[in-house]
């Protein structure tokens, strides 16, 4: 049966931002070419414009919720509330790289057209309803990160970079793939909502099949590796030290909200009935990731590599809103989430700015003294810190209060302790770069260049974002827990 | 003649898994840790048709394409980065891969 012109333009619709994140890409390749050295830098604002109008395109989505293209993608509160963070935090970048590239001798096309592409794939991820779907998000936004990170490709740690992260990506996503097999042969199925009918309709005297147990070991390896927990952790601060600052930026932030998005489909949708299982998995995972980046921050003189680290330690924070496996934990994790890409992207940009050319520039002691040469930069780098930091005021702060909270009610007290002791050793390291700023004698060779005004316009906004959610967190919580609620709608419980 | 049964494959399927991580961990040129990556993905696929065969069902066959799909493009790109690597530092080994650590 051929199916009717309205409903394919219905489904049309509800992939509008991964058609139009393509749309700008494709374009942008194309006349990469005729673009006249000097006119690159259009290309870049080509790009944002795509993201923008990406971003508007969600709200067209969000008018067609419903399964598109025979149940392979899934339009949801909870999938468009991870498209908007999501592309929200791929503009930001790319207002980052405009002047970034120029500094470098970078300004090409592909650059921005691979965002682009990034950032489709993690929307489709977002919204995957089948394994394949997701697969293939999972790989077009991975593979344009492989290529993203080794951008400056005559600087070896940038190309040692890309190649640790490619290397190791493919790699999990190997354990992924063959997760998913396992799951296939236990239930015939790998379709997300379907392995959930499968696993529901066994009579409750039989024990779950192991293949699928085997099948969601493997998949938490495989995604493990993408959002960066422990002990899949270990590439992650040389990927982040070496990519270029901005991408840095991206990568820190947006794949990680969109693999955690279907971390939270799989296993509270498909496996919401093996929660006993794969609780403590969860758990020990959610400690391990908490102590490693910290205490791996802690050691670090290198202001770029400490916020890889410390981006380590949050996703460790998300999972403890995870283990809560509640709708109150999903719906913090959301608002976690959200609050992590806006202090993350500035903090990486402000890095970006301040690494000058050739990203020379990273070390603590380069800090030194900032705050009386470029005092709304030092106030801006320090807001995003304490943000981190989770101080009051800020977004951050409450992210980490609901995360807890959420965590309490379903009282998993010791989880929440081991957090609360792990954000007293996050306060260190980031403090010394604020004393660094504000009490540290300036270095004589520095002299400070004016931020850009793309640059500051994508540094107010990550600001004003971050204090946004820190004191009028109604709004965004509110979307947070409808999306949740659509989440757990899907589950059954 | 009897069939072969598909448990048989799957124990094929879990043993190249098996030495496609061995080779991954203990390797040390890149080539050739990219090709046991390559190798997961076979027994990846090998699976994949041996539970269609089981089911018998066509949705297993239809990710093997899109795994065999996604593995080229990642070879491609892959490949790329290599060469970039190799370039700027004249040796495969990924011992000498080591310029950032802790």
């Amino acid at each position: 049966m051929i199916p009717l012109p309205a409903e394919q333009l219905l489904n049309l619709h509800r992939v509008a931002p991964e058609v139009v994140l393509c749309v700008f890409g494709i374009v942008i390749m194309v006349v990469d070419p005729f673009v006249q050295a000097a006119g690159r830098r259009a290309l870049g604002w080509l790009a944002f414009i795509g993201a923008l109008t990406a971003l508007a395109s969600v709200h067209l989505a969000a008018h067609f919720p419903g399964r598109a293209y025979s149940d392979l993608v899934n339009v949801d509160r909870f999938s468009i509330f991870v498209h908007v963070v999501v592309i929200g935090a791929a503009s930001l970048a790319i207002l980052g790289s405009l002047d970034y590239l120029e500094g470098e001798g970078l300004q090409r096309g592909e650059y921005y057209a691979l965002v682009l592409f990034a950032t489709a794939g993690m929307g489709i991820l977002a919204g995957a309803n089948e394994l394949v779907t997701a697969f293939i998000g999972l790989e077009m936004s991975s593979i344009s990160s492989y290529v993203l990170a080794g951008f400056r490709r005559r600087a070896l740690p940038s190309n040692e970079a890309s190649v640790k992260y490619f290397l190791l990506g493919s790699f999990a996503t190997a354990f992924f793939l063959y997760g998913i097999a396992m799951v296939y042969g236990a239930t015939g199925t790998t379709l997300i909502s379907g392995i959930q009918t499968f696993l529901v309709s066994l009579p409750p005297s039989q024990h779950l099949p192991a293949l699928a147990i085997l099948g969601l070991g493997l998949i938490f390896v495989g995604l493990g590796f993408k959002v960066v927990v422990a002990p899949f952790q270990a590439y992650a601060p040389d990927v982040y030290e070496g990519a270029p600052t901005p991408v840095t930026a991206l990568l820190a932030s947006a794949p990680k909200v969109a693999t955690f998005a279907l971390m939270l489909r799989v296993f509270y949708v498909s496996f919401g009935s093996a929660q006993h299982l794969w609780f403590w998995v969860i758990w020990i995972s959610a400690v391990l990731t908490m102590f490693i980046g910290n205490l791996g921050a802690l050691m670090q003189t290198n202001v770029k590599r400490m916020l890889g680290y410390s981006s380590i330690a949050h996703a460790g924070y998300i999972l403890v809103a995870f283990a809560a496996s509640t709708d109150l934990g999903i719906a913090a994790a959301l608002f976690y989430l959200s609050a992590y890409v806006l202090m993350k992207v500035g903090a990486f940009l402000v890095v970006t700015h301040l690494g000058q050319q050739g990203e020379r520039r990273l070390a603590v002691a380069d800090y030194a003294g900032l705050g009386m040469k470029q005092p709304v930069l030092a106030a801006c780098f320090s807001l995003f810190l304490f943000s981190l930091l989770g101080l009051p005021v800020t977004g951050g702060f409450l992210g980490k209060f609901f995360a807890f909270q959420s965590a309490l009610d379903a009282k998993i007290v010791w989880l929440v302790v081991i957090a609360g002791i792990n954000s007293v050793i996050g306060a260190y390291y980031y403090l010394r770069v604020i004393i660094a700023m504000y009490f540290w004698e300036p270095s004589q060779d520095y002299t400070p260049t004016p931020v850009a005004p793309a640059l500051s316009a994508a540094l107010l906004v990550a600001a004003a974002g971050t204090l946004y959610l820190g004191l009028l967190p109604t709004r965004v919580l509110v979307l947070a827990k409808a999306a949740a609620d659509s989440l757990s709608l899907l589950s059954l419980r | 003649m009897s069939m072969i049964p598909v448990s048989w494959y799957l124990v094929l399927s879990a043993i190249l898994f098996g030495l496609g991580v061995v080779a991954f961990v203990f390797k040390r040129n890149i080539i050739t840790i990219f090709m046991s990556i390559e190798l997961m993905l076979n027994a990846v696929n090998l699976a994949f048709v041996a539970f269609a065969r089981a089911h018998n069902q066509l949705d297993g066959l239809v990710f093997v394409f899109f795994v065999i799909v996604v593995a080229a493009a990642e070879a491609a790109v892959g490949l790329a980065i290599i060469i970039m690597l190799a370039q700027n530092r004249e040796s495969l080994n990924i011992e000498r891969v080591n310029l950032l650590k802790f």
